[in-house]
Order: C-alpha cells, then sequence, then structure tokens
C-alpha cells in the first residue's frame, strides 16, 4: 500500500522513459509476459526483467522480485485483457505487478474504502497523478475473478469520476485515443472515459524525451540507456524461446480459444521490435504509441464480447502488422486448408448464379470445428474483398484482389449452354476463387479478420452488394477510382526512400512485363488449342486415308498412326489446360496481386499527402499567428494559438500514420515477393513437370508406332 | 536487309527423298543462289553425277530455274509417247510470300525495335527461309530423280538438255493467252474426264485402280491440308514459345534476386524447348506434309494417266462403233478400220504399260511411306528424349536451388 503512494511520481518518470524505450522492448516484453498458459519458460525471464526495473528505480527490489508470482497464478482468461498490457513494456509490468501485490494483500479483506483511499489519493494530485490510472489498470487485469468486485468498486468510486471528468475538460481529447489500460477498464466501468487522455498525452511526448531531454531525472536515464542496451542484446536470446511458443500455441489445443493468437501476436510483436531496431529510434518511438492505440482500441470489443475468439482476433489485427517478418515461421504452422468444389448453377435464367462450395479444414483453434463447408456464390467473393479492402487498404494491407467479374462468361453460363467454354469458365474461376481464399487466409492478419472467418464458416452470408459491375454502387466505385487516379496524378511526392522508390519502380516494371507475358502464354495456350483441334482433325483425315489405302500393311500403318495423333491430340489438349492453369493462371494472378501493390503505395502516397497538407495548413496558421501578433489582436490570437496545438497535433498524428503506413507496405511487399518467388518456383515448377510428362507420353506413343511404320512392307 | 542463308551447312541429307537408294541413276545437289532482296527470282544449280550411259562426261553442274522444270514437266505431258506412263508431278512453286511479307516488317520495324530483338528476328527469318529453301530444293530433286530412275523417261532428249546444256534454255513463262488455252484445256479436260470416269472399265485392274485412286486422291488432299494447317499451329506454339523465352530473360534482368535468378534459368529452358518444338514442327512437315503434298500430285498424275487411258478407251469404242457403222453403210470402210486399229493399239500400249505403272506407283509409294513414317517416328522420338532430357536436368536444377 505504501508502495503505491510512494510510486506515483517515480512511476511517471519511469513510464516516460519507457514509453521511447518500450517501443522497442515492447515486443520483447509483451513476448514473456503473455504465454501465461507456459509459465515456465517465460518466468525467469520475467524476474531478470522486474529485476532490472527495480534496480534502476529503487532498492526495493526485492519487494518486486516476488512479484512474478501472481503472474504465474494468473489465470488464463487474464489473457484475453492483457493484450494492453503486453503493450506496455517490462518495467511497467513491474510496477503493474506492485500493485497487484497489494491487491493481492487486499483480497482476503476487501474493504473497499481502502482501495479507494489508495487510488484517490494520487488522483486528486494533479497531472502527474495522471499515471496513476496505469497503476490501477494492472488490477484489474491482473486480478482473478474473486477480486473483480472489490475493483468494480474502486473504479466506481465517485473520485475517480471526479477525476475523470476534471481531466475531460483539461484534455480534449475525444475519447477514442484512450490508452488500453484505460480501455480496460472502460470495459468494466464506462465512466473512466476521461482518464484515456493522460495516457495520450503521455504517448506524444516520448519523442520528445528521446531525442531532447534525457534529463528529467538522473536515474531515469541511466535506466534508459541500460534497458535499451539490454533490449538489444535480448532479441537474439529471445528468438527461440517465441518462436516455440507460437509453434507449440498453434499446435497444441490451447485451453483457450485465444491462447493461439493471443501467443501469435506475441510472436508479432516480437518481430516487430527487431525490425524496429534498424530504424532511428525517433520513428520507433512515433510508431509505438499508434499501435499501442489501436490495441487498446481493440481490446475493448475483446472484454466485453463473450465471443472470446472474435474479440481475440480482433484484438489481433492491427498488431499483425508487426507479424509479416516471422512468415517464414509461421508457413510451418500454417494450418488451414481451404478447398472450393462443386460449382453449381443455382436458379434460371439471367438471375441464375453459381454457387461454390467452401470447404475447410483446419486444426486452428480459432475456428469452431476442425471441418466445415458453406456454400457462396461469386459475388459473396467480392463482396469479401470489399469488406476486407475497405477495413484493411488505408493501413497499407496488402489484399489479394478477386477475379474479375466476367459478365460474357457469366452470361455464356446463364444461358446453360453444356458447352465445353462454359465449363472451362466455370472450372477457371473455381481455380481463382480458391486461389484467391487461399491468398486471403495465408494473410496472418486477413486470417483474423472476423469477416474472413464468417465466410468460411457462416451458413448464411447478407447478399453483397455493390458487387454488381453495372450497379449504381459501381459506377461510384468507378467515379472513385476515376478521381484517385486523377489525384495520383496531381500528388508529386517527392520520395525520400530509396527502398521505395525502386520498389515501385520495380513493380511498375514487373507488372508490364508480366502483361507482355501473360499475353504471350495466353497465344500459347490458344495455339496449342488450335493445334489440338487440327491434330484430331488430321487424325481423322488419316484413318480415312488409311481405310482407302490398298496396302495392307500401309493401311494398317496409317490407322496407327491416326491413333497416335488422337492420342497426341488429347496430350495437346492437356498441355493447353496446363498452359493455361499452372502458368497463364499464375501470371493473371499475379498481375492483380502487383495491382494491389501499388494500391499499397498508393495508400502510402496518399498518407503522405495528408501529412504535407498538415503541414501546410500549420504553416498557414503560424503565418496567420505572426500576422495577428503583428496587428496585436490579442483576442482572435489565442484562437489561433489554439489551432497551431490542434494542427501541430495532426500533423504528427498524420507523420506518424505515414511512418506506420511506411512499415507496414514494406513489410507487405517483403512477404509479397517472397510469396511471389515461392508461387512462382512452385507453379513453374509443376508446370514443367507437366510438360515433362507430355514428353515422356510422347515416347511412349511414336515408340509403339515405331515397329508398325517398320512393319510396312 | 541480307540475309544469308547457307543450306550446304545444314546438310541436305535430310530432305525428303521419295526414292529408294537404287534408284538413283543420277545424284544431284542443289546449291542455291538467291536473291534475297526481290525474292522473285530464284536459281536453282543442279549438280549432277551421273552413272548413266548417254551422257557425255560423268560429271557436270548447270543453273536452271523453276520455269524450266516446269518446261520440262510439261514436254513430257505434252508427248504422246508417254502417254501410258505416270509423267513425275512438277515440283510445286516455292511460297515465299509469308517470308517476304516478314521481311517488309522485319524492314520497317528496324528503327523502332531493339537490337536483340531485331536479331532475333531476323535469324527466325533466316531460319524460315532455309526451311522453304530446303523444301523447294527437295521437291527439285525428287522431280528430277523421279525422271532419272524412270526407264523410258531418262532416255528423253529434252532430259538430256536440261541436265547437259549449259547455256539458259532461255524458256519463258507462260503469256496470259497460253494461260488462258491451258485454263480452257483443263476444264474440258475434267469435263471429258467425269463422261470418261462413267464409262465402266472392262478390266477389273484397272476399274478398282480408277475408284482406289479417285478416292485416294480426294483423301490425300484432305490429308494433306490438315497437316498443314496442323504443323502450322505447332509453329506458332513454338514461337510463342520463344517469345515467352525472351520476356522471361527480360523479367529475369531486372535485377538479381533469385526470383530473377529462376526467371533466367526458366527463359533458357525456353529458348531450348522452343527449338526442339520447331524442330518436330519441321521435321513433321519435311517427313509427313511433304510426303503426302507429294502423293497428292502423283496420284493426280496416276489419275491423269488412267485419264488418257479412259479417254483412249473411249477413242477405241467410238472407232469400232464407227468402224460397224461404216461397214454398215459399206463406206469408208478402210479409213474406219486403220482409225480403229490405231486406237486399239494406242489404247492396248497405253494399257500395258499403265498398268506396269501403277503397279510401281504403288510399290513407291509404300516403300516411300514406309521410309517417312519410320523416319518421322524415329525424329519424333529423338526430339522428344531431348526434350524430356532438358526438363529433366533443368527442373533437377531447379529444384537443388530450393
Amino acid at each position: 500500500m505504501s508502495l503505491c503512494h510512494f510510486y506515483p511520481s517515480l512511476v511517471i518518470k519511469f513510464f516516460r522513459v519507457c514509453v521511447c524505450v518500450c517501443v522497442e522492448l515492447k515486443m520483447a516484453a509483451s513476448s514473456e509476459r503473455s504465454p501465461p498458459p507456459f509459465p515456465d519458460s517465460e518466468e525467469p525471464e520475467l524476474l531478470e526483467d522486474s529485476d532490472e526495473g527495480a534496480d534502476a528505480f529503487t532498492g526495493t527490489s526485492i519487494s518486486e522480485m516476488d512479484s512474478p508470482s501472481p503472474d504465474s497464478t494468473r489465470p488464463p482468461k487474464d489473457i484475453f485483457n492483457e493484450p494492453p498490457e503486453d503493450i506496455f513494456s517490462d518495467p511497467l509490468s513491474n510496477i503493474n505487478s506492485e500493485p497487484q501485490k497489494k491487491v493481492d494483500a487486499k483480497i482476503p479483506s476487501p474493504s473497499s474504502d481502502e482501495a479507494v483511499d489508495l487510488f484517490s489519493d494520487p488522483l486528486d494530485d494533479d497531472s502527474e497523478v495522471m499515471s496513476s490510472p496505469e497503476v490501477q489498470n494492472p488490477m484489474p487485469d491482473l486480478l482473478n475473478e474473486p477480486v473483480e468486485a472489490p475493483k468494480s468498486d474502486v473504479l466506481g468510486e465517485p473520485p475517480v469520476h471526479r477525476d475523470a471528468a476534471r481531466q475531460q475538460d483539461v484534455f480534449e481529447d475525444p475519447p477514442k485515443s484512450s490508452s488500453k489500460s484505460s480501455s480496460v477498464k472502460k470495459a468494466a466501468s464506462s465512466e473512466m472515459f476521461g482518464d484515456d487522455d493522460d495516457d495520450e498525452d503521455l504517448f506524444k511526448e516520448p519523442p520528445k524525451v528521446v531525442t531532447k531531454k534525457p534529463q528529467p531525472s538522473g536515474p531515469p536515464v541511466d535506466v534508459f540507456t541500460e534497458v535499451k542496451s539490454d533490449v538489444k542484446v535480448k532479441p537474439q536470446v529471445k528468438d527461440d524461446p517465441t518462436d516455440l511458443f507460437a509453434e507449440e500455441a498453434l499446435t497444441a489445443p490451447a485451453p483457450k480459444p485465444s491462447a493461439g493468437s493471443s501467443s501469435s501476436r506475441t510472436n508479432g510483436v516480437h518481430s516487430e521490435e527487431q525490425d524496429l531496431f534498424s530504424e532511428a529510434t525517433v520513428e520507433l518511438s512515433l510508431d509505438s504509441p499508434r499501435n499501442d492505440r489501436k490495441n487498446k482500441d481493440a481490446v475493448k470489443p475483446s472484454v466485453s464480447a463473450p465471443a472470446a475468439p472474435v474479440a481475440s482476433s480482433s484484438s489481433k489485427a492491427p498488431s499483425k502488422t508487426l507479424k509479416e517478418l516471422e512468415e517464414e515461421e509461421s508457413e510451418d504452422k500454417f494450418d488451414l486448408n481451404i478447398s472450393i468444389t462443386n460449382p453449381e448453377k443455382v436458379g434460371d435464367g439471367m438471375n441464375a448464379y453459381m454457387a461454390y462450395k467452401v470447404s475447410t479444414q483446419t486444426s486452428l483453434t480459432m475456428f469452431r470445428s476442425k471441418t466445415f463447408t458453406v456454400r457462396r456464390r461469386f459475388s459473396d467473393f467480392l463482396g469479401l474483398f470489399e469488406k476486407l479492402s475497405e477495413k484493411h487498404s488505408q493501413n497499407g494491407y496488402l489484399i489479394p484482389p478477386p477475379p474479375e467479374k466476367s459478365i460474357l462468361g457469366m452470361t455464356k453460363v446463364k444461358v446453360g449452354k453444356e458447352d465445353p467454354s462454359s465449363a472451362e469458365f466455370v472450372e477457371r474461376r473455381r481455380a481463382a476463387l480458391e486461389r484467391y481464399l487461399q491468398r486471403v487466409v495465408s494473410h496472418p492478419s486477413l486470417l483474423q479478420d472476423p469477416d474472413v472467418r464468417e465466410f468460411l464458416e457462416k451458413e448464411e452470408l447478407p447478399r453483397a452488394v455493390s458487387t454488381q459491375a453495372l450497379s449504381g454502387a459501381g459506377f461510384l466505385k468507378m467515379l472513385n477510382k476515376a478521381t484517385d487516379a486523377v489525384s495520383k496524378m496531381t500528388i508529386k511526392m517527392n520520395e525520400q526512400d530509396v527502398w521505395f522508390d525502386e520498389k515501385i519502380q520495380d513493380v511498375e516494371n514487373e507488372e508490364q512485363h508480366l502483361r507482355k507475358l501473360h499475353v504471350m502464354v495466353e497465344s500459347l495456350v490458344n495455339h496449342r488449342k488450335e493445334l489440338s483441334g487440327n491434330t484430331a482433325v488430321f487424325a481423322k483425315s488419316v484413318a480415312m486415308l488409311g481405310s482407302s489405302e490398298d496396302n495392307t500393311a500401309l493401311s494398317r500403318a496409317l490407322s496407327q498412326l491416326a491413333e497416335v495423333e488422337d492420342r497426341i491430340e488429347q496430350l495437346h489438349q492437356e498441355q493447353a489446360s496446363n498452359d493455361f492453369f499452372t502458368f497463364s493462371e499464375l501470371l493473371a494472378d499475379y498481375i492483380r496481386l502487383l495491382g494491389a501493390v501499388r494500391g499499397c503505395f498508393d495508400q502510402r502516397m496518399k498518407a503522405w499527402q495528408r501529412w504535407q497538407d498538415a503541414e501546410n495548413m500549420l504553416q498557414k496558421k503560424r503565418e496567420a499567428e505572426a500576422k495577428l501578433l503583428w496587428a496585436n489582436k490579442p483576442d482572435k490570437l489565442q484562437q489561433a494559438k489554439d489551432e497551431i496545438t490542434e494542427w501541430e497535433a495532426k500533423v504528427t498524428q498524420y507523420e506518424r500514420e505515414f511512418e506506420r503506413i511506411s512499415a507496414t507496405v514494406r513489410k507487405e511487399v517483403i512477404r509479397f515477393d517472397k510469396e511471389k518467388a515461392r508461387d512462382f518456383n512452385r507453379q513453374v515448377i509443376k508446370y514443367l513437370e507437366s510438360l515433362l510428362h507430355s514428353q515422356q507420353q510422347l515416347i511412349k506413343y511414336w515408340d509403339a508406332f515405331l515397329p508398325e511404320a517398320k512393319a510396312i512392307v | 536487309i541480307f540475309l544469308c542463308v547457307s543450306p550446304q551447312q545444314e546438310g541436305l541429307d535430310d530432305g525428303p527423298d521419295f526414292l529408294s537408294e537404287e534408284d538413283r541413276g543420277v545424284s544431284f545437289f542443289f546449291p542455291f543462289l538467291i536473291s534475297v532482296l526481290s525474292l522473285s527470282s530464284y536459281c536453282v544449280l543442279c549438280m549432277c553425277v551421273s552413272t548413266l550411259p548417254n551422257f557425255k562426261q560423268n560429271e557436270f553442274s548447270v543453273v536452271r530455274q523453276h520455269e524450266e522444270f516446269i518446261w520440262l514437266h510439261d514436254s513430257f505431258v505434252e508427248n504422246e509417247e508417254y502417254a501410258g506412263y505416270i509423267i513425275p508431278p512438277a515440283p510445286p512453286k516455292p511460297d515465299f510470300d509469308a517470308s517476304r511479307e516478314k521481311l517488309q516488317k522485319l524492314g520497317e520495324g528496324e528503327g523502332s525495335m531493339t537490337k536483340e530483338e531485331f536479331t532475333k528476328m531476323k535469324q527466325e527469318l533466316e531460319a524460315e527461309y532455309l526451311a522453304i529453301f530446303k523444301k523447294t530444293v527437295a521437291m527439285h530433286e525428287v522431280f528430277l530423280c523421279r525422271v532419272a530412275a524412270h526407264p523410258v523417261l531418262r532416255k528423253d532428249l529434252n532430259f538430256h538438255v536440261f541436265l547437259e546444256y549449259n547455256q539458259d534454255l532461255s524458256v519463258r513463262g507462260k503469256n496470259k493467252k497460253e494461260k488462258l488455252e491451258d485454263f480452257f484445256k483443263n476444264v474440258v479436260k475434267s469435263a471429258d474426264g467425269v463422261l470418261v470416269a462413267g464409262v465402266k472399265d472392262v478390266d477389273d485392274f484397272f476399274e478398282h485402280e480408277k475408284t482406289f485412286l479417285l478416292e485416294y486422291h480426294n483423301r490425300v488432299k484432305d490429308a494433306s491440308a490438315k497437316s498443314d494447317r496442323m504443323i502450322r499451329s505447332h509453329k506458332s506454339a513454338a514461337d510463342d514459345i520463344n517469345r515467352i523465352a525472351s520476356t522471361l530473360y527480360t523479367l529475369g534482368t531486372q535485377d538479381s534476386t533469385d526470383l530473377c535468378k529462376f526467371f533466367l534459368k526458366v527463359s533458357e529452358l525456353f529458348e531450348k524447348t522452343r527449338k526442339i518444338e520447331a524442330r518436330v514442327a519441321a521435321d513433321e512437315d519435311l517427313k509427313l506434309a511433304d510426303l503426302l503434298k507429294y502423293y497428292l500430285r502423283e496420284s493426280q498424275a496416276a489419275k491423269d494417266l488412267l485419264y488418257r487411258r479412259g479417254r483412249a478407251l473411249v477413242d477405241y469404242e467410238n472407232a469400232n462403233k464407227a468402224l460397224d457403222k461404216a461397214r454398215a453403210k459399206n463406206k469408208d470402210v478402210l479409213q474406219a478400220e486403220t482409225t480403229q486399229q490405231v486406237c486399239c493399239q494406242k489404247f492396248e500400249k497405253i494399257s500395258e504399260s499403265a498398268k506396269q505403272e501403277l503397279i510401281d506407283f504403288k510399290t513407291r509409294r509404300v516403300a516411300a511411306f514406309r521410309k517417312n513414317l519410320v523416319e518421322l517416328a524415329e525424329l519424333e522420338l529423338k526430339h522428344a528424349k531431348g526434350n524430356l532430357q532438358l526438363l529433366h536436368s533443368c527442373l533437377g536444377v531447379l529444384k537443388g536451388d530450393t
């Protein structure tokens, strides 16, 4: 108890430092903390961590050393609430653990008054105290169900209310920017909104702390550097354990559905950390609050929503940004088989449509069962894409594009002639949809999207609207695209990042070449089909010739030749479809995907543009202020100043957004490249194998024919 | 643009020869001289090594144009003496139209395409020319060989002149009037042919041959057209592979990632398979399509022979009727008798030689089909095996890489 009193100021200072450091630490920290299901592996690290923190700050390390123990006893249920916590660095967790301990002590005699005192005290202080909610937060998190009652009392106390209100006045920030911890609280008691703002402020500060003033107090600086260096060493050490976690988590039937996802997030977080190291610290600190906030936002539903899997996945989605580099590992553990079968015509006439059976086989625990099947129509697929791109594309995610709508092809199917071309069309679309879905689920963040899961699992989907190519919505979309294209042309982005500059060029070149290649492969397919048709005709003709030949041996040889040609025709036919399905469709897919990649770049450019616009605006406001100052109009001056603050905030926000989107896009593109290499490798080898097979067959046929030819007398 | 084509390099031995070795009394070599720019005229230098007694020298060479070959052929056809023989079909006029068009395009596009593309296209064109040349050479060679192998025709004076006279034969192409006459003659002949064909033959052998040849000719015509189409699409497919290879190459040269290396390797493979595919198409063309085409013409020649015989038969029957009439009227009996006898002699002579000719034709045909089909199968096997090996090694490399 006394600890709590004693700490607030320290906590604040520490917290500031932490926020900067924690950006880096965050991942590592969370990776250690999050896997309560596997307490053994993490506990040692936790202990170490708490050591550092304690040493740096006070001599109370001994008392803190105890803190891990509540941790290990924490029930799995807390894992859900934990994500926010994870985001904070270890040092914080130390702090958290202290109050927790305190609470533990309290549990035997749950006198709510006591608790109120404890908390209200620091709250009544000024801005410094703002961190106290932080201290509080851990409590709800860490406490077990039994403790919940007192906790809610604490939160519901009037002092807290007052405090919240006051803070809201002071800070005009919207509640959405609430800290994750507060969001947890919010779930428990919605009155706490006001508190969130402090955290936001705290978060904004870090850059300055890092860059300009590492002086707030002697020890913290030391801590900062110390911790940092420590952190740098850690990733390597931690690498293996985390991976292990991730794997284990996904394969082992975790007690709670979220276990897998939370641990995998840990994984991602961890990777992020490593990545961030390579970049500037400032950038990191800018970056992280954003992520934190996102996580916070995401966590809210997780506490409130009864459906655990949904919540965990949604909380995961944003944090997944960080995950891309872990792709290699996740590949191994990826266990989700989607196949689309049984295309079936439903309805008649122009209202007819094809329904496809989407079967999923998985051992991922986020799904309710191991295998399930749904029927979906093409527009559902498009609808899924629309939903995904609406939600994720502005974050710089690469959303795999679905196959294009084909009015001509579908009309043919609708008209309902059972001719080979419409059968081929359906098969082609089926295969394309299958690949599309597989791409979606192999994207770690999209897999977590509730819409994806709904798409795979839910029996009935609301009819997707606005996917009609010619509908009004479609027209609007086209209009949007047109304006986008225009604005794209007008935006002149002076690219500072060489990597992006080159990548954009590469992607454009590649797309161009792939298009060319695709056209050629298409023409190869057509020629091969033509060849097959002509071979068939020739075979018939030779058979006729053979029948009219009056030399029996020659006649037989000719009819043999006809047979050989017949088989070769089959071979050409097969090869043509192989050309098409393994090679041409691969290229078509990647042309579409490269389009999506360019879309990502565009999103990044838009973010940049927003940032620049805000910068310009700020400049204008500043000029206006200067004018007002000169004109000596103090009444408007205040307003101008407010505006400047507002725009400064916006600039920072947009800049952060830009940095974030850049990082995301970069990761997405790296991931895409890897996937592309893998895909091409696999598909082309498959294609070559089909060629190989053709040649083998060919040899067989001609081998059989040779003696026949020799037998001609 | 000058294309340099040298058939000698490739060797001419894989040209189509529809004659077995022992048939050859004469060997021919046809180094070509072709003015590519105009493409309108070309000369054939024929070199002749003869083992036949009637020639003044054992080895001699002359330069002959396509028109001169036609002249030789026509002189055979017009000679009544040879009515009882299957006149070896004249070699077809080589078709350079497609290549000429391509050449023109190449000339126009010279500025607009990159040097590599240009070189590549030029090489493609040269290869195409080479193929046509080889075909042309082969066709002309076959004609001369057939003539030289024929027991009667090879003693023909015109043939000797053709081979030995070492100056220009100053054969001119037919003018319009002559062409028109030819056309009418053909119309009359085919109308007549229908009439004659309707006449029931007394001889079972000829009756059978007639029905067989009629059917055979149509079938072979069909098959040859179809094989042409098949080969054409095969060639287009090979061209596509070629273009795919070059695009893959450009993709591969973009940067030096693993994927690009992968592309380069695949491109290399496609480049090689392209060559093989093209060879497959070319060999099918040479062994199959040309065989069919040749027998299309040969069966036409055999049909012509049957027509001449049928004509002679009809003439003979008419003469018989005329003789009967003359006898009944007791008028011009002697003249009618002579006519009847001439017709009878002519008919019998034609029948006699025609029977042998048709039997020969059949033997030749079977031998030629055998030879070509065996060769075709062997070549297909060779190419398919080569292709297989390429794919194997490439797959090995690619899989080893991953």
